[in-house]
């Protein structure tokens, strides 16, 4: 597989107000890669994401997407790109978010075309096809016209996922996409990740399920305090010397 | 008898129109207030509460009899006979945005940020997440309050007496007090209970409509 860089975070840096959250996160993405990030809560993972995909504003580093600057590090602090060129780079990267955020006045078939149809100007009937094959692909075909307060939470996050995919990112971030869920329906939500793993999308996965993590990915991050304590393979990470991160992955490992 | 019964029919006529040019104006009148009220520019969103504190904290007969005299009193423009009724619609309007534009934040306020956030993630623009995605919810949210509003609204037309525009009270005290009877009244408060009958109706249609998504 051709190594072309996805995604490159350099020397992130976030706070709020007197809270440094994030103090030195580097992160690379190549095509097809499945990277997940661990650590403990409040170690930064949701902060990580939430400026990789442009909800926050790191303060520090840069951010870049297929080689393009998103923010770029000069002096001190982050300088963003001009909205026209955010508009364009927020194209090639999708979130899906712990708790859905599907838009409850729409159907299941209306949360996964309108975006295709009013952002990114697709005809209405090519978005429909594409959104039913998704539907297909994650068992949802009767649930075309339903709305999400009628589906399981379970059912609104391989919804949320689809919604998501319709748009064609290149690379899709996931914070958590399972915690808000019962062990029932988590099973159903990681089956459709690992089939888009098998697919080789490239995805960032914030999670708490270790043996998924181990499974899936290409690569760990273990994230404490801000900080990158250890990156590697998923054999590396488990294996490691590191009694932080022992300790972590013991302390999830039931 | 039949002048009487045209007299009060002219009346209820008048009411009715100046219920619905109210709406008319005030419910978009009322979210620009808000957005003015939300603004992150200081100035604005203090002339805003400003503007708020006096139309809710003043007796709108008093607003009404000031928008009637003040282009008189303050530039001193002779006051038209057609001028009643416009003061009455620009009264109540100005009126009855500000209590929308409270109903109208507190709706927009209640939104969970995740539906901004998923709207931005999936690109959409700030105006398209506003119309598409956060206004049809906040309609949903803000029919009770506005049901209630409209109400008060309905029986609020009756002010209009100050300015003796011939609306249904007006017109009704008037032949009350000629014929020395209160079958006119008594017409009258019957109107205003079956208007609002119908409105209320109307407005639990529209919570119906809404109801397919929680
Ligand atoms: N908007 C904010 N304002 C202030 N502090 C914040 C904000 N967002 C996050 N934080 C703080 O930043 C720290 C990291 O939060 P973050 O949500 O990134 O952690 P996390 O690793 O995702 O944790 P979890 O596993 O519980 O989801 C926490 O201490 C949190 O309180
Ligand atoms: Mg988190």
């Amino acid at each position: 597989m051709e190594d072309r860089n996805l995604l490159t975070i350099e020397h992130m840096k976030k706070h709020f107000g007197d809270t440094s959250v994030l103090f030195d996160i580097s992160l690379k993405v190549n095509k097809g890669e499945v990277v997940s990030v661990i650590g403990p809560s409040g170690s930064g993972k949701s902060t990580l994401l939430r400026c990789a995909t442009l909800l926050e504003e790191m303060d520090d580093g840069s951010l870049i997407y297929s080689g393009r600057y998103a923010a770029k590090s000069e002096g001190d602090k982050s300088v963003y790109a001009s909205k026209e060129d955010l508009r364009k780079i927020k194209r090639s990267f999708g979130l899906v978010f712990q708790n859905f955020n599907l838009f409850p006045h729409y159907s299941v078939i209306q949360n996964i075309t309108d975006a295709p149809i009013s952002v990114a100007g697709v005809g209405r009937e090519e978005a429909v096809s594409k959104a039913r094959q998704l539907l297909d692909m994650f068992g949802l075909s009767d649930k075309e016209n339903a709305y999400p307060c009628e589906l399981s939470g379970g059912q609104q996050q391989r919804v949320a996922i689809a919604r998501a995919l319709a748009l064609e990112p290149e690379i899709l971030f996931f914070d958590e996409p399972t915690s808000a869920l019962d062990p029932l329906l988590t099973g159903e939500v990681l089956s459709v990740i690992r089939r888009l793993a098998d697919e080789h999308m490239t995805m960032v996965i914030v999670t708490h399920e270790m043996e998924f993590a181990r499974e899936v990915s290409d690569r760990i991050l273990f994230i404490e305090k801000g900080y990158v304590v250890e990156e590697g393979t998923p054999e590396e990470l488990f294996a490691s010397d590191n009694p932080r991160v022992r300790d972590f992955i013991g302390s999830i490992r039931k | 008898m039949s002048t009487t019964f045209m007299q009060l029919l002219s009346g209820m006529v008048v009411s009715v129109e100046i219920f619905l040019l109210t709406l008319l104006f005030s419910l978009p009148l009322g979210l620009l207030v808000s957005f003015g009220r939300m603004s992150r520019n200081r100035i604005l969103q203090g002339l805003v509460k400003v503007y708020i504190a006096i139309m809710r904290g003043t007796p709108l007969m008093l607003q009404l009899i000031v928008v009637y005299f003040a282009p008189f009193y303050i530039f001193g423009i002779p006051i038209a006979p057609e001028y009643r009724f416009i003061a009455v619609i620009i009264a109540f309007s100005i009126n009855y945005a500000a209590y929308f534009a409270e109903i109208y934040r507190a709706g927009i306020e209640s939104m969970p940020v995740g539906q901004y956030e998923a709207a931005a993630v999936l690109g959409y623009s700030k105006s398209q997440t506003f119309f598409k995605i956060i206004f049809p919810q906040v309609i949903k949210r803000i029919l009770p309050p506005v049901t209630n509003e409209t109400i008060t609204l309905v029986k609020d037309t009756s002010l209009a007496f100050v300015i003796a525009v011939a609306e249904m009270f007006t017109i009704a005290k008037q032949i009350s007090a000629k014929q020395a009877s209160v079958t006119a009244l008594m017409v009258a408060g019957l109107f205003y209970f079956v208007f609002n009958y119908v409105v209320a109706f109307i407005m639990e249609k529209f919570e119906k409509k809404l109801s397919y998504y929680r």
